[in-house]
């Protein structure tokens, strides 16, 4: 059996025929599987989910308990079937409850990885690289210049310039569901024990890490009162994580004298933070960098790579020097919240 | 060298001008010499390297990358010294078969360790300057003892020979922050938002004196300013003006509206033509050795006489002359189009000097011999400026004539017919009226009250190139449509850009091909087939847009639509600081329009 008659790009999204099910679709279908919350991969309308549990719980919490009619929690690690087709989910290591999506038929086995990253990221489960025959990979920082420093090392950059700036609010945009609370995560992996205020659109997901057992100490909601005159002197000094979007609005400038710093891949490129205004950029990213991406590719052994999203030219390009054939699938509509695309407007930011 | 990479990394990010003024006056004010000279050098334009040019640099990538791969993150980036820094392969990597960094036997996903990282460009710098690279964090890359002084030593001591691998031994030495500090370095052109003049703002506020000061002793020091240094730090002497043929910051004008003629005396002024060519200062001085330095600038202060040998051979007189620079033939002013073509060329061939002979129109004098006439009224300096070009006594050289004229009414009728006005046949070359009031001293900058510029009726107004959009049919790979803007009070009371109209031609196959190029190197940000360019008030491309005529639009960020725009002039030598305001078009709006 030929890989494109058991995994076929569509407007839809990644469409499998033997089991007619969709991977990521951005339409609503029938039946979809979903790789992680993210609203490009996850969005409301379908007639049935398979994904995790935290990823059920995720699209839940942001769509209200009636995005889909029925819904179904895939283990991780277990076999589902499907029609004739064998389906798992495995760890992505992106956000909490992010898989890859195994796909086995007639012996042929192609994995959708959905998002991924290989730093060690203490909200979720570390990505496990699955032998396939076909690889379907993102390509978000798919050029030689996206090279991800440590997390922890630029974590570091952000607690010595709030060292420096004792007198000054850190204002650090971060994608709402999954960078925000890895952030957190690190700061307390650094050693900083005060509490980490926080915008209200990232409220429900950080509750939500805390309800599922990831340590992030003190987190307090940055309350509208709060911000004005005399309550203003109180965040001299503090950190506060707000989704990209609000480090430009005028929500953040009620601060005092703020540093605006933001957490992404994105941050690498300097026309990029400046466009943004950010003075100190945090170069901390969920997506596999340009080293990982050819890592992964050669650890799963895979010989065929589809590349679904990004800088998928240059990764093609590199796959044919390394004797691989690559494949720009050139799918739309992935990209549009977290880092797959830089001027990203998580949903819920828009009522936050 | 960290501590230098450092500050312009902290500049790149600082959006304020009073923040990169205080960065940089702090970095001047904790660094030793000569290392801080060399900073001020680097920031100001001061630093030449022979040997060590851009092509050098794409040649020691283009051995080290995969040409696709460089490709495609060069167009990503925009930015040269930046893809480089980025793309350059970590020294200690193991050896690869493939392009581009490590492959499975290196590190293995998720347990890199911090040895190969970048260190935190933000933990604050060591005090008392070049600590051997030191950074907290990261320890693997930057262990060379790099300092700023040995890299410019090296940079202008080495031969072409040795110069590859003297600067490919630093890339590899250096973090990516470091490797990109050097490549600025090296291709001379920083773009952090550091203009020269801002450079020796925070210079001079270390002596707490006017920036001026400092530009009246600049053009005698050299890198490291160590005698510049001591004087702003009160332990040495003001530095001599050794300099006999210094720039002086140039005097300019505003706009006139249409209600200032009320509040303004035709008979306190004087008015001139405003020339359709470029702006110079001419200056010519004597060594105390009786050598001669005759040396030409741009308006801000830049050289150009290496191209223009037929003007400072003629500029026997010692002085300083503001004027324009033309194309004269058969003592007939030539449109600017033919000035153009004598204009950003290296070298000066003896037909382009035979064919396009070049003339300065002079309408001020700012020195004659050693005496500064800048603090005397308009009208000494006028009949100084007489005096000095009946001496000099060259074809080279002429007076800008005055307009004669009693009231605004007969000002009026002049601008409105320059060749029976006293223009005659350089009539083409007239962009409209100069008036200058009789007593005004040359004050450098934009002073209030003292200079107006009334530019003909052709409606042409100087806009910033913001967004460029790729072109159909045989433009079609050329970045060919222009949407361009005016400065006005943005919300934050900074000025901002705002569009005011799109035009995709007035310009020949050949400026195209020269925009197109500046387009992508300038590019800030892509949205489908447009890119946004760099459309700062230090840094981006002005163009001369003329238009039939303006309408108030609901449509428009502006609240104005053009009438048949059209690039009329690209001016490579504006500063988009420079560009018009807003003000000056919603002037031109049609009354209750």
């Amino acid at each position: 059996m030929k890989p494109s008659d058991l995994l076929t790009p569509t407007p839809a999204g990644l469409y499998c025929p033997p089991a007619d099910i969709y991977i990521d679709p951005v339409r609503p279908v029938a039946r979809a599987l979903i790789t992680h919350g993210h609203s490009d991969h996850a969005r409301a309308g379908h007639g049935a989910v398979l994904a995790t549990r935290e990823t059920l719980a995720i699209m839940a919490l942001r769509y209200g308990e009636a995005f889909t009619s029925s819904q179904q929690a895939a283990a991780p690690g277990e076999t589902v079937r499907i029609g004739a087709v064998d389906v798992r989910f495995v760890p992505a290591g992106h956000v909490l409850g992010s898989a890859q999506v195994v796909v086995e038929h007639k012996g042929l086995r192609i994995v959708v990885s959905g998002d991924y990253k290989r730093e060690r990221d203490p909200t979720c489960a570390p990505f496990e690289p699955i032998t396939c025959d076909v690889f379907i990979t993102e390509a978000t920082f798919g050029l030689p210049v996206f090279r991800h420093p440590p997390a922890h090392a630029e974590t570091a950059k952000l607690l010595d310039s709030v060292r420096l700036f004792p007198e000054r609010t850190h204002i650090v945009g971060a994608y709402s569901l999954g960078k925000a609370q890895r952030l957190m995560a690190l700061i307390r992996e650094a050693g900083y024990e005060r509490p980490i205020y926080i915008h209200g659109a990232v409220e429900k997901i950080t509750e939500f890490y805390r309800v599922e057992g990831i340590p992030l100490g003190e987190i307090r909601k940055v309350e509208p009162g709060e911000r004005k005159a005399e309550g203003r002197k109180a965040f001299a000094g503090e950190i506060v994580i707000c989704p990209p979007s609000a480090i430009q609005d005028l929500w953040s400038r009620r601060f005092p004298d703020p540093v605006t710093a933001f957490a992404s891949g994105w941050m690498r490129v300097r026309a990029r933070a400046r466009q943004k205004g950010v003075e100190l950029p945090l170069i901390i990213s969920d997506h596999a960098d340009w080293d990982d991406l050819q890592a992964t590719i050669r650890e799963v052994g895979a010989g065929e790579i589809w590349i679904t999203h990004g800088e998928a030219e240059a990764l093609a390009h590199w796959c044919g020097t390394v004797g691989l054939k690559g494949t720009p699938l050139h799918l739309v509509g992935y990209g549009d919240e977290g880092e797959a695309e830089p001027d990203a407007k998580p949903a819920e930011e828009a009522s936050a | 060298m960290n501590r230098f990479a450092w500050l312009l990394d902290r500049l790149a990010y600082e959006p304020r001008r009073n923040g990169k003024l205080a960065l940089i006056a702090d970095y001047l004010r904790t660094t030793p010499d000569p290392d801080r000279g060399y900073a001020l050098a680097a920031m100001t334009g001061g630093l030449v390297f022979q040997n060590a040019k851009p092509g050098l640099i794409r040649a020691l990538i283009a051995e080290r990358t995969d040409p696709v791969l460089f490709a495609l993150s060069y167009d990503y980036v925009g930015d040269l010294s930046e893809t480089v820094a980025l793309m350059w392969p970590a020294a200690n990597a193991n050896p690869s078969p493939s392009w581009g960094g490590a492959g499975v036997g290196g590190e293995r996903p998720g347990e890199r360790s911090s040895g190969g990282a970048p260190p935190t460009s933000l933990s604050s710098p060591q005090g008392g300057g070049e600590a051997p690279l030191s950074v907290s964090v990261a320890s693997g890359h930057n262990r060379a003892p790099l300092t700023l002084p040995d890299v410019v030593a090296g940079l202008q001591k080495s031969g072409k020979t040795e110069m590859p691998r003297l600067i490919a031994s630093w890339l590899d030495a250096l973090d990516e922050t470091g490797r990109w500090a050097l490549l600025k370095l090296i291709t001379g052109s920083l773009r952090i938002g550091v203009s020269a003049r801002l450079a020796k703002t925070a210079a001079a506020s270390l002596g707490g004196i006017a920036p001026d000061e400092v530009e009246q002793v600049w053009h005698g020091l050299e890198p490291p300013y160590t005698a510049l240094f001591a004087w702003l730090e009160g332990s040495g002497a003001r530095p001599e003006a050794t300099d006999p043929a210094p720039f002086r910051p140039v005097m300019l004008s505003h706009a006139i509206e249409d209600g200032d003629f009320d509040k303004l005396d035709a008979g306190e002024f004087a008015a001139e033509w405003k020339w359709d060519g470029i702006r110079v200062q001419a200056v010519a001085g004597t060594r105390p050795d009786g050598s001669r330095v005759v040396r030409l600038y741009s308006r801000t202060g830049e050289e150009i006489g290496g191209a223009f040998p037929d003007l400072t051979e003629a500029l026997t007189q010692d002085g300083a002359l503001d004027g324009e620079l033309l194309v004269m033939r058969d003592g007939v002013v030539q449109s600017f189009n033919t000035l153009q073509q004598r204009l950003n060329r290296k070298q000066v061939t003896p037909k382009m000097l035979a064919e396009f002979p070049a003339h300065i129109r002079a309408y001020d004098l700012l020195a004659e011999g050693d005496d500064d006439l800048r603090a005397h009224p308009y009208t000494e300096r006028r009949d100084r400026l007489e005096a000095f070009l009946g001496r000099l006594d060259s074809a080279r050289f002429d007076l800008s004539p005055c307009i004669p004229f009693a009231s605004w009414e007969e000002l009026t009728e002049a601008r409105a017919d320059p060749a029976s006005a006293g223009a005659g046949a350089d009539a083409e070359a007239v962009e409209g009226c100069m008036l200058k009031r009789l007593d005004s001293p040359y004050l450098p900058g934009r002073p209030k009250g003292y200079w107006y510029k009334w530019k003909r009726d052709a409606r042409l107004v100087d806009c910033v190139l913001m967004y460029a959009q790729r072109g159909h049919g045989k433009r079609s790979s050329f970045y060919s449509d222009y949407t361009f803007g005016v400065w006005r009070v943005g919300e934050e009371g900074a000025d901002e850009l705002v569009p005011v109209g799109k035009a995709y031609f007035g310009f020949t196959d050949e400026e195209l091909i020269e925009i197109d190029r500046y387009v992508r190197k300038n590019t800030l940000n892509r949205f489908g087939p447009v890119r946004e360019v760099t459309h700062t008030a230090s840094s981006g491309l002005v163009f001369e847009v003329a238009f039939e005529g303006l309408q108030r639009s609901t449509r428009h960020k502006s609240g104005i639509a053009m009438r048949f725009p059209r690039i009329s002039r690209i001016r490579w030598d504006k500063p988009p600081g420079e560009a018009d305001r807003i003000e000056a078009l919603e002037a031109l709006l049609p009354a209750g329009g």
